[in-house]
């Protein structure tokens, strides 16, 4: 038992904190710090500082243009990237569309769509989620019906994330309704500028537009926007939902979190003394960094599995559930250390210097509850316990 | 023993939520509560009218009530419809000047809008850290958060003199008053005052000032049962339409079960809420009010959290009531005093 990183992995880690420190530009990281949203324009000028070191897409092997990395190096990047205050890389093209198209596209697919993923030329979105398909994933109703060389597509996708920023979008499409239900599924490539597409926002529930309906009414793309073989795009749903899922657990994040918190704390004063000193609230922080801490060495030990074996196991449902229960845990205590501070709408204080919240903090209501969609989305934590039940417990 | 309300008090409870179903539907609601003043003049004039702040001020006030059940009543049907009305600034306002002995027609009348401030950056709850001086008749300090001052035409402002504790009112004019909207919708108030003219209402006011935010605490915690049992109402019909994998997922027995905690929470929420309004304006009501609002503040939280997580995604959004159902369950904890600071009163003064 060694729970040092080797000297190799903490020079890396060295080298990864330097470039933060000398390349993430002041308004993004202040943009993340405060916790509102982020632009196009911000997460793409972020995806060429990446790109430009050859760090953008995490995931990739060498030969596809990604750095080659391992579970550990990828974890050291997320947890520097975290307490750099960096953005998430958003995901869609990078740490999904990329990975499928390396193990199931095509060779022309491969040349045309990843460099220009790298590039940024092409922004993914994600066409998964139906109305009437949520968990129950397999039952979704969008149908792609083949004429000629082109698919026609009819239906409609939702939460589709940062839909609104996308020219080009991933979708699981029916593509043969006699069939078990995962047997007539295919994975097609969309480019939201053909006629027929539209994208109409949804409005979160604190106020924020990050997901959105798409609607597909005859829609027509080339046969060759397949990936994969026709019917077979479930095996690909599958292959993402358990691709790299080290990063999952969020632990850099909640890290980050946790910090803000003791920090926060001692600059409010509450009966006359700082939060911090108050034994309920010192409490709830110590409870939840005990459960943090486990939940680093849970991540390391599956991480390790996963280095040694070549791929996570089933196991990683575990992060997903414990690791989102704690961001939340910790976004509620951030919520409550402000007290009737934490009330205000967001954006409440723009044209006054009357701002009840300490600098960094006016949202910090805003993002307990957005931050509950991580429970439910990626497969929500009761589906990640369905999954448990059968792969650990065999039940 | 008997926990049927008076036949005057299910009158109110009726002609309430009739009106309020009729006329304060949640898409008028969600469009009033976040648009300026944060709540609908109209019909706060028309919600007067049916009695709602005359139940709040006992007779010999000018009022029709003013026990702790008439509170509930009112406020429990607020919490169904989720109004934004600045009703809590009247009930505590009233009871301020109640125990001054002063007249308050206007305010129940609903002609003068009323709200209350005493709680400050450095010390929302605990007032003996507040800051606020008054000083030959005028007033100085900054009140924060102050619920409903954004649409208020008379402030009661509790203040230091010397050691004192008193209440002054300050005209709206006469302060500095920067409104805005709150996250779970309705307004609140920064509330500076310098030198500001004041007059005053009571002198050693801090048992008056326990009254008032005991009666507050009466009315956010039966506010919060109103709107648990609206949003648990809500988890529990989505459970039995919502279909996937082939059938409702309300025949899954790990949502049933959970659906079943929520249920049980809020009865006992519903059953401290009862205690601490019979106790009201005793001896031993800041006790009460305090296990009430601690074991409210828990029973939100959970009450809140799993009917978003049960309903999935569509709880996320603005356009399904339930999340604005939510948002106030939550936001009500950290009004006069949260889940914590009640917690260290009950078990200081075990």
């Amino acid at each position: 038992m060694d729970l040092n990183f080797t000297p190799e992995e903490e020079a890396f880690r060295q080298e990864v904190r330097d470039f933060f420190a000398e390349n993430l530009p002041d308004d993004i990281r202040d943009a993340v710090r405060n916790g509102g949203e982020l632009t196009k324009e911000h997460m793409e000028r972020y995806h060429a500082i990446l790109n430009k070191k050859g760090w953008l897409a995490t995931t990739w092997a060498e030969e596809f243009g990604g750095p080659g990395w391992g579970p550990v190096e990828r974890h050291i990047f997320d947890e520097e990237s975290s307490a750099a205050y960096a953005p998430r890389i958003v995901p869609f093209g990078l740490s999904m569309l990329g990975p499928v198209l390396q193990k199931f596209g095509s060779k022309e697919q491969q040349d045309y769509y990843l460099p220009r993923i790298l590039n940024g030329d092409d922004w993914w979105c994600q066409g998964y989620s139906e109305p009437g398909a949520g968990s129950d994933l397999a039952s979704l109703k969008t149908r792609a019906v083949r004429e000629g060389d082109e698919w026609v597509i009819n239906g409609q996708k939702t939460w589709t994330t940062l839909g609104q920023h996308a020219n080009m979008i991933f979708c699981l499409v029916r593509t043969d309704p006699d069939v078990k239900q995962q047997e007539g599924i295919s994975f097609i490539l969309v480019d939201m500028s053909t006629p027929g597409v539209e994208v109409r926002p949804i409005k979160l529930i604190e106020g924020g537009h990050e997901v959105n309906e798409v609607f597909f009414t005859d829609v027509r793309v080339p046969y060759e926007n397949l990936v994969g073989e026709e019917n077979k795009g479930w095996t690909i749903a599958k292959y993402l939902l358990t691709h790299e899922r080290t990063g999952i657990a969020g632990v850099g994040f909640s890290m980050l979190e946790l910090e803000e918190v003791k920090q926060l704390a001692k600059k409010i004063t509450r009966n006359g003394k700082p939060l911090a000193e108050d034994p309920l609230f010192a409490a709830r922080v110590a409870q939840a960094e005990i459960d943090l801490e486990a939940m680093k060495l849970t991540n390391l030990r599956m991480l390790f599995t996963a280095q040694k074996q070549g791929a996570p196991g089933p196991e990683t449902s575990i992060l997903k559930i414990k690791g989102t229960v704690i961001n939340q845990e910790l976004k509620d205590i951030r919520r409550r250390a402000l007290g009737p501070a934490a009330a205000p709408f967001p954006g409440s204080f723009k044209d006054s210097n009357l701002d009840v919240a300490p600098s960094g903090h006016a949202n910090n209501a805003a993002r307990y509850f957005n931050n509950r969609k991580t429970s439910i989305f990626g497969g929500s934590n009761e589906i990640q316990r369905n999954i448990l039940t059968k792969t650990m417990l065999g039940l | 023993m008997n926990f049927d309300l008076t036949e005057d008090r299910q009158m109110l409870q009726d002609s309430l939520r009739r009106y309020l179903g009729d006329k304060y539907q949640i898409e008028h609601r969600n469009k009033v509560a976040y648009a300026e003043p944060y709540h609908d003049p109209a019909k706060w004039g028309e919600l007067t009218e049916l009695g709602a702040l005359f139940a709040l001020a006992p007779e010999d006030a000018g009022g029709m009530g003013g026990a702790g059940f008439d509170i509930s009543v009112v406020f429990e049907e607020l919490g169904r419809a989720l109004t934004p009305e600045p009703v809590l600034g009247a009930l505590m306002a009233s009871r301020l000047l109640t125990a001054a002995g002063a007249d308050q027609e206007a305010l129940l009348s609903g002609e003068t809008k009323y709200a209350v401030g005493l709680g400050e950056l450095d010390a929302p709850y605990d007032l003996s850290e507040m800051t606020t001086t008054a000083e030959g008749g005028k007033v100085s300090g900054r009140k924060s958060v102050v619920y409903g001052g954004q649409a208020a035409d008379v402030f009661l402002i509790a203040a230091k003199e010397g050691d004192s504790l008193s209440v002054y009112e300050v005209q709206a004019a006469d302060a500095s008053v920067t409104g805005y909207a709150l996250m779970d919708g309705g307004g609140a108030a920064e509330v500076v005052l310098e030198d500001a003219p004041a007059k005053l209402i009571l002198e050693n006011a801090g048992e008056a000032i326990a009254d008032a935010v005991n009666a507050g605490i009466v009315a956010l915690c039966a506010e919060a049962v109103g709107a648990m049992d609206v949003l648990h109402r809500m988890t529990v019909e989505y459970l039995g339409q919502r279909k996937q994998f082939g059938r409702p997922i309300g025949t899954f027995q790990v949502l049933q079960h959970r659906a079943v905690d929520m249920l049980t929470e809020i009865e006992q929420s519903r059953s401290i809420v009862i205690k601490a309004a019979a106790e009201l304006g005793g001896p031993d009501a800041s006790r009460y009010c305090s296990m009430a609002k601690n074991l409210i503040g828990r029973a939100g939280r959970l009450v809140a959290e799993e009917a978003i997580q049960m309903h999935g995604g569509i709880a996320m959004t603005w356009e399904y009531p339930g999340s604005h159902y939510a948002k106030r369950i939550i936001m009500i904890d950290a009004q006069l005093g949260d889940t914590d600071y009640h917690l260290s009163r009950v078990a200081q003064a075990a």
